[in-house]
């Protein structure tokens, strides 16, 4: 009743392939992306910035990247946490080499750079496979972690083997540093965020991504039919690895500002993010906004209900998160593989009907 | 005489076999399930931080969940007040491991049975964060003193013995008493093990198992027992690597990151194979440390241990998939 497709009609190919081919669904992410836009950076404040929004965005972007590269290829990485550390480097050296560029392009360059960097440790996927694979792609994680921390060239020989993030500016408000409002830091994130979503979203939809999934549901069989296992591979690494290196650099440059590579890109790091996919959908892009969502909110959740509302101890609190997130892990594979997605797309199937029963 | 710097050398390249040796134990208990179930059990170091965990928990009688119940009912236990027998806390652990191997079959796996290999890691890696929580919270998360009487420190005797062999700056081999047990008691496991997969009723059904699932089950061998076996051996030898590891070191959050150590040996040593899991041990301890010693420490700026391992099975992996002894992958559509 609420949610209906019938008198939607499409009288052209092009308004039936478009995203949202049904008027609801069209109207509601206008409606999603006006609220986005125009009504939270008004009202939003620093903790909400910076406990639940900025991460959340800069999370989704990085679970759009791995949910290409797992789940719509199925190649399997641990290597996140590591490539997110490539993409924060890649944007403090830039940051500090060229003051005089737009820290936007100085994203987009370190999602470049991290995109060739993924590609290099993708080259083992064209001979291993599954988990052979997933552990060839913690060299990358250990390897990365020990680079940054060991050659002083990365973090310009500084003292404490820290990056800073410097001041800069988009059209004249700042986005980075300390003294960065609240409003800043979440509308740059949601401006990559958005632009990630729609490009995700269209290449998984296009033919690319028609490649990812034939080699991720059968990749002998794929080659069979024609698709090329090396292209598709890697390009399923390099567009992964793009959108990772920008929720890396955002994450040092917006989010923390300061980061020590083995504490913010660590190898946990690179299963909250398969974390997140699994618990949202493995092979959706609503999923990697869903899961990531929800793995932000759990701890922030629990913390407020179990230290602030029952007055516990922050490490019971912490050890409970743990037992959540393992067994939420296991009942969704068990239960349900494809995730928060699933249960969404579930959902709309009941509200199509409801209230009637036929 | 023999040079110093190569005498250096060697003692570092012994030292690297016995770290080698715990290497392989941990790596057993992968092999030990993947062969068996064709799960690759992400969760085995912290099976071996449990183990430990429980150990010293009920060894110096602490009061399991005793955070839990002293924040819900607002008491303040701790302790039972009794200290129970290394050996008998052994035996009461392997319980405690059997009960392990039995839920985690009888509540995760069995559902899953039929799934893709890499849904099954994915799981291994929710169980490893469940039993990272769970231990923490029964046993709580601070550092912890393993000691059930394993002599530590270094063996003054081999020192004496070999300080003959260099000039007047070389000391004698500088080798751990620990380690010396650790790799008896490693050697004696695999022995044993080896042993039960050969020649007892119930290695043979583990290995039928092993080689076909339905062929197994058509003569009657009983999977779910099977797999709850093969899971409480696997906890069994995490447990012996948990105490080695855990008295070397403290039973802390550190010591599942052994796990992590292992997998490289088992892409080296092959899936597959017990010989391959000893050998990629061996290979990734004295490899790394004599990778450290030549060209890490020197040239690199030290740590190298931290990733050598990976590098070197991704190479390996790149020209031998199948690592040096697993069987090799054959693929159909």
């Amino acid at each position: 009743m609420i949610y209906r497709e019938s008198g939607d009609f499409s009288e052209t190919y092009p308004a039936d392939s478009q995203t949202f081919p049904i008027k609801f669904d069209r109207y509601r992410y206008y409606a999603v992306l006006v609220v986005a836009f125009l009504i939270i950076p008004f009202i939003i404040n620093d903790y909400w910035a910076n406990a639940i929004l900025v991460p959340f965005l800069i999370y989704a972007i990085a679970a759009i990247g791995l949910n290409i590269l797992v789940g719509y290829c199925g190649q399997v990485s641990l290597g996140t946490g590591g490539f997110m550390a490539v993409g924060a480097y890649a944007c403090y050296k830039l940051m500090t080499a060229f003051p005089d560029i737009s820290i936007m392009i100085h994203i987009l360059i370190s999602g470049g750079i991290t995109a060739a960097v993924v590609t290099l440790f993708g080259l083992p996927s064209l001979r291993i496979k599954g988990f052979y694979l997933a552990v060839a792609t913690l060299a990358a994680q250990f390897f990365l972690v020990w680079l940054f921390n060991r050659v002083a060239w990365f973090y310009n020989y500084s003292a404490s083997g820290q990056i800073n993030a410097p001041d800069r500016a988009v059209f004249g408000h700042l986005v980075t540093g300390p003294n960065t409002e609240a409003w800043a830091k979440y509308m740059i994130c949601l401006v990559f965020l958005t632009f990630a979503g729609i490009v995700a979203r269209n290449m998984t939809r296009g033919s690319l991504g028609r490649k990812w999934c034939a080699i991720r549901d059968m990749d002998i069989a794929a080659e069979i039919i024609g698709v090329n296992p090396l292209s598709a591979k890697l390009s399923a690494f390099a567009i992964s690895g793009f959108f990772i290196g920008i929720s890396g650099a955002l994450f040092f440059s917006v989010y923390l500002g300061a980061v020590e590579v083995g504490e913010a890109f660590g190898i946990q790091k690179s299963f909250l993010v398969l974390f997140m996919i699994i618990i949202g959908g493995l092979g959706s892009i609503f999923g990697s906004f869903a899961g990531a969502a929800f793995m932000v909110l759990l701890p922030v959740l629990l913390k407020n209900i179990l230290v602030g509302g029952l007055g516990w101890d922050t490490a019971l609190a912490a050890h409970l998160e743990f037992i959540i997130v393992g067994a939420l892990i296991i009942v969704f594979l068990i239960a349900e593989p494809h995730g928060l997605a699933q249960l969404w797309r579930v959902a709309k199937e009941k509200l199509r009907l409801w209230p009637f029963p036929h | 005489m023999l040079p110093d710097q190569f005498l250096f050398a060697v003692e570092v390249m012994l030292n690297g076999l016995m770290a080698g040796v715990l290497y392989a134990l941990v790596a057993l208990g992968f092999v030990l399930i993947f062969k068996a179930s064709g799960i690759f059990n992400y969760a085995q170091g912290v099976m071996a931080l449990f183990g430990a965990l429980t150990l010293v928990g009920i060894m110096d009688g602490q009061v399991p969940f005793a955070h839990l119940i002293n924040a819900i009912f607002g008491t303040d236990v701790h302790h039972f007040g009794w200290h129970v027998p290394a050996f008998l806390s052994i035996l009461l652990v392997m319980v405690v491991m059997v009960g392990l191997a039995w839920c985690v079959q009888h509540f995760i796996f069995r559902h899953l049975v039929g799934q893709e290999p890499i849904i099954l890691f994915m799981a291994t890696i929710g169980l490893a964060y469940f039993m990272e929580g769970f231990g923490d919270l029964m046993w709580n998360s601070e550092i912890k003193k393993l000691d059930i009487g394993i002599p530590q420190g270094g063996s003054m005797w081999i020192e004496e013995a070999t300080s003959f062999l260099g000039g007047s700056n070389f000391y004698g081999f500088f080798i751990d008493k620990l380690e010396i047990v650790a790799s008896v008691v490693a050697i004696v496991l695999v022995i044993i093990l080896v042993a039960f997969a050969q020649y007892t009723k119930q290695g043979r059904a583990m290995r039928a198992v092993a080689d076909d699932h339905q062929a197994a089950l058509s003569v009657g061998i009983s999977l779910s027992f099977i797999w709850v076996l093969v899971w409480s051996l696997a906890g069994f030898v995490a447990l012996v690597a948990g105490i080695m590891w855990g008295a070397k070191s403290g039973v802390q959050f550190s010591l599942s990151l052994i796990a992590l150590k292992a997998l490289p040996v088992l892409m080296l040593g092959g899936f597959t194979s017990i010989p391959g899991a000893i050998v990629g041990g061996l290979i990734v301890g004295v490899g790394e440390k004599i990778f450290e010693f030549l060209i890490g420490a020197p040239f690199l700026g030290g740590a190298t241990e931290n990733w050598f391992a990976y590098m070197l099975a991704l190479l390996f992996l790149v020209f031998r998939p199948q690592g040096l002894f697993g069987e090799k992958i054959i693929e159909r559509v």
